[in-house]
């Protein structure tokens, strides 16, 4: 048969390659301000856009879109061109998705700085972005498609399946979870309210760590780890059955991150059942990747490439098996809102993900460079000063999690809380700075990793068209044994698009549809009513200002959160929450009975220096909030824009919210000049109190008339 | 107004438990059958397909 020259394009691996060691370093950089704000209040600079409720946001979506992101890429481009033996679909296409996702990852940094969120953990970008997101995405994926369709291998590589299961399952989810309502260019209130938003976000949270930072580093898994180590991976039926038990099983899990939350126990169930169930599939991947090195564990000495690989895909061994673990209902009682899942999701990203890049990054670039790497020597020690960094970074946080979830849990024996929250905060400072230690080295790591590789960019020159000879894809089909079903899929890329989407949606559907669709879930109580307008701006504000990244609004129904913040929290108290906010971590304590609690006051003293109220706290200031006037021109396309949502303002509130505002304002203002401060009744500060104020005081007001249908 | 048996108050709940685990086990049957018995030959040739150039 006629053999056919084409060419694979290099250029393209090697701009996700650079984007990826850019964001890498950028994220981790911003990270590292973040561990550092945890003890050091001062290092917020007491400035809105470097404030830790801000910075949070940027360092996770920057190292999870944008370093893990361009990680996928880079892995993508290459290993899809050569397991299909053509170059890629359209090289426009490729530079259109390489400087619109590049363009997405900086508007994001501004967008989210500034403090345009939707509020909602990993998706917080608002729905301009979305849109971008989405069509960036649509033309990887026709990209992606484009070149299987004209490959010129028969067969499907398992990583290739991982890929497009990848790809149809961030769509969908990506899709559902931004539905939202917008308001303005840069604001817009989730369509989904309360526990129906929490599952949605949490069905969307968990399968972003499944789909995005798992399945897609699974399949450059099985192909770089089998080039890198110059053998075959370990068995490939093993990948067969751990490919489609994974998928199929991930999209299912998501409400463990909900438990002994308000949302409804069947929901719960079904969440921690198919964590458990996960660990079998997670483990296949894992010993398959493990055994493939199988007799080479000589090589594993020397070379740090598989270094880098034996530690990711042991990391990601461990972090599969916490996950399970954490979604026991004993174990999360203990874990959630702690430290402890700062540790195991940094366990999966500082091992598994960013291991796993760095040694594809020390074994591709010398490839697309044509020359050796310039210092293996320097690349070992990358690979110990990364992993010490990691086991600094994860035995503080492990600790500081489990002590600090047993102080808030500990009565003393006349039975009252042998803890006050801030103490539990200050006794684990140490560990917070250990952690950041830990992440320093990490980030030297990094910068070596940067030099030795400048140096090898220099010491060759870029092969951009690689030129290879393959035959093109003939009809005549070499029968192997008998024939089975499974070619049907394996050798048609359409179709293992759509079984990988059936499957994906049945679990999605299973999971969400009978939330949505049953009244009984969430029981109405009649004394929970919308916020006033002035509450709606200070939530505004609270979402704006990362409040939720520190401070959840969930008591849970436990002994220690019933003393502690008060009645635990009901389903039917969070309809008018567009967006829910929960919260997943307490580094301050839970707000959601908070209204009330202290006078106006606290609040705006507590506001302007935290110090001042809590001797010790770690929270930054909020003196600008005292300074800005509430932004009162917004306030009547919010009220229609909730209107739309189903939110029950009365016909033609909009033009009246800002009168029933400033009323409400001007009373805050007296009752704060009442305690002799002075301040205009249009401040930030004044919204933010008032928000403040209403948590979780509709069923505290009206216990008797609390009717509970 | 308590958080427990709530899979008791979704009516017919019963058939998305038993739904998800049948979709689920019957596939994982279907599949490890498949790689069980797929040929010895077709699984080398694929399995080898990154180490070509």
């Amino acid at each position: 048969m006629q053999v056919e020259t084409f060419y694979y394009d290099n250029r393209i691996v090697k701009n996700f390659a650079f984007a990826t060691i850019l964001w890498g370093a950028v994220g981790m950089l911003v990270g590292l301000l973040a561990a550092v704000q945890m003890y050091l209040p001062a290092a917020n600079l007491g400035l809105p856009i470097t404030t830790f409720g801000r910075v949070r946001p940027l360092h996770t979506n920057a190292v999870i879109f944008a370093f893990v992101g361009n990680g996928i890429f880079m892995g993508v481009y290459y290993s899809l061109q050569r397991l299909c033996k053509t170059s890629m679909f359209s090289k426009t296409l490729s530079a259109v998705h390489f400087w619109g996702w590049q363009l997405i990852i900086v508007a994001a940094a501004v967008t989210l700085l500034a403090g345009y969120t939707t509020g909602k953990e990993y998706a917080e970008l608002e729905w301009p972005i979305d849109i971008a997101i989405t069509l960036i995405w649509v033309v990887f994926g026709v990209n992606m498609f484009g070149t299987i369709l004209q490959r010129r291998e028969k067969h499907l590589y398992v990583a290739i399946w991982f890929f497009i299961a990848t790809w149809i399952t961030v769509a969908m989810l990506h899709i559902v979870n931004s539905f939202e309502m917008p308001v303005s260019l840069f604001k817009s209130y989730s369509w989904y309210a309360g526990v129906q938003d929490a599952l949605v976000q949490w069905w969307y949270g968990h399968n972003a760590v499944a789909f995005f930072l798992t399945t897609p580093y699974l399949g450059i898994m099985y192909y770089f780890l089998p080039k890198a180590a110059n053998r075959p991976v370990y068995s490939y039926r093993l990948s067969i059955i751990h490919f489609w038990a994974l998928i199929f099983i991930y999209i299912w899990a998501g409400p463990h991150h909900l438990l002994y939350t308000a949302l409804p126990d069947w929901a719960q169930s079904l969440g921690v059942v198919f964590s458990i169930m996960l660990i079998a599939p997670s483990w296949g991947g894992m010993l398959n990747g493990l055994f493939t090195l199988r007799g080479a564990w000589d090589k594993v000495r020397e070379e740090p490439v598989l270094k880098f690989m034996v530690v990711a895909i042991t990391c990601y061994g461990m972090a599969t098996f916490e996950g399970p673990l954490l979604s026991l209902k004993s174990v999360n009682a203990i874990s959630h809102f702690s430290d402890w899942t700062i540790a195991h999701v940094h366990v999966g990203a500082l091992g598994w993900n960013g291991f796993l890049t760095f040694g594809i990054l020390y074994w591709l670039i010398p490839k697309l460079y044509q020359t050796n790497l310039y210092s293996k020597k320097l690349a070992s020690t990358h690979f110990w000063i990364g992993t010490v960094g990691i086991v600094l970074y994860a035995i503080p946080m492990y600790w500081a999690g489990f002590t600090q979830a047993m102080m808030w849990k500990q009565f003393t024996p006349e039975g009252t809380l042998a803890f006050q929250f801030l103490e539990t905060v200050t006794h684990i400072i140490p560990l917070y700075i250990v952690r950041s230690v830990g992440g320093l080295l990490y980030l030297v790591g990094v910068f070596i990793m940067v030099y030795n590789i400048v140096k090898t960019v220099k010491a060759g020159s870029l092969v951009a068209e690689e030129a290879v000879q393959a035959a093109p894809l003939s009809d005549d089909t070499v029968v192997h044994g008998k024939e089975y079903w499974h070619k049907w899929i394996e050798r048609r890329p359409v179709q293992m698009l759509v079984f990988s989407f059936v499957l994906v949606a049945i679990g999605g559907l299973l999971e969400l549809i009978p939330t949505f669709l049953i009244k009984s879930n969430i029981p109405t109580i009649a004394a929970v009513k919308p916020y006033t307008p002035l509450e709606l701006q200070g939530r505004d504000l609270y979402i704006a200002n990362g409040c939720y990244v520190c401070h959840s609004q969930m008591i849970r129904p436990f002994r220690d959160e019933v003393a502690r913040y008060g009645e635990y929290s009901k389903a039917g108290e969070f309809v008018y929450d567009h967006p829910f906010q929960w919260g997943s971590k307490r580094t301050g304590p839970d707000l959601a009975r908070i209204g009330n609690k202290y006078p106006d006051s606290w609040h705006y003293n507590h506001m302007l220096e935290p110090q001042s109220m809590s001797p010790g706290s770690i929270m930054p200031t909020y003196a600008w909030m005292l300074d800005n006037p509430i932004d009162t021109a917004s306030t009547p396309a919010k009220i229609r824009a909730m209107q739309k949502l189903g939110v029950p303002y009365p016909e033609g509130y909009d033009r009246v919210a800002n009168e029933d505002l400033m009323k409400q304002a001007a009373g805050i203002r007296a009752k704060l000049e009442a305690d002799k401060i002075k301040t205009p009744a249009n401040r930030e500060i004044i919204a933010m109190i008032a928000y403040l104020q209403r948590l979780g005081t509709d069923i505290k007001a009206a216990p008797a008339t609390a009717s509970v249908q | 107004m308590k958080f427990i048996h709530y899979l008791e108050k979704v009516s017919g709940i019963d058939i998305y438990g038993m739904t998800s685990f049948f979709i689920f086990f019957s596939l994982f049957l279907v599949m490890f059958w498949w790689a069980m018995k797929a040929d010895e030959k077709l699984i080398d040739e694929v399995k080898n397909i990154p180490l070509k150039p």
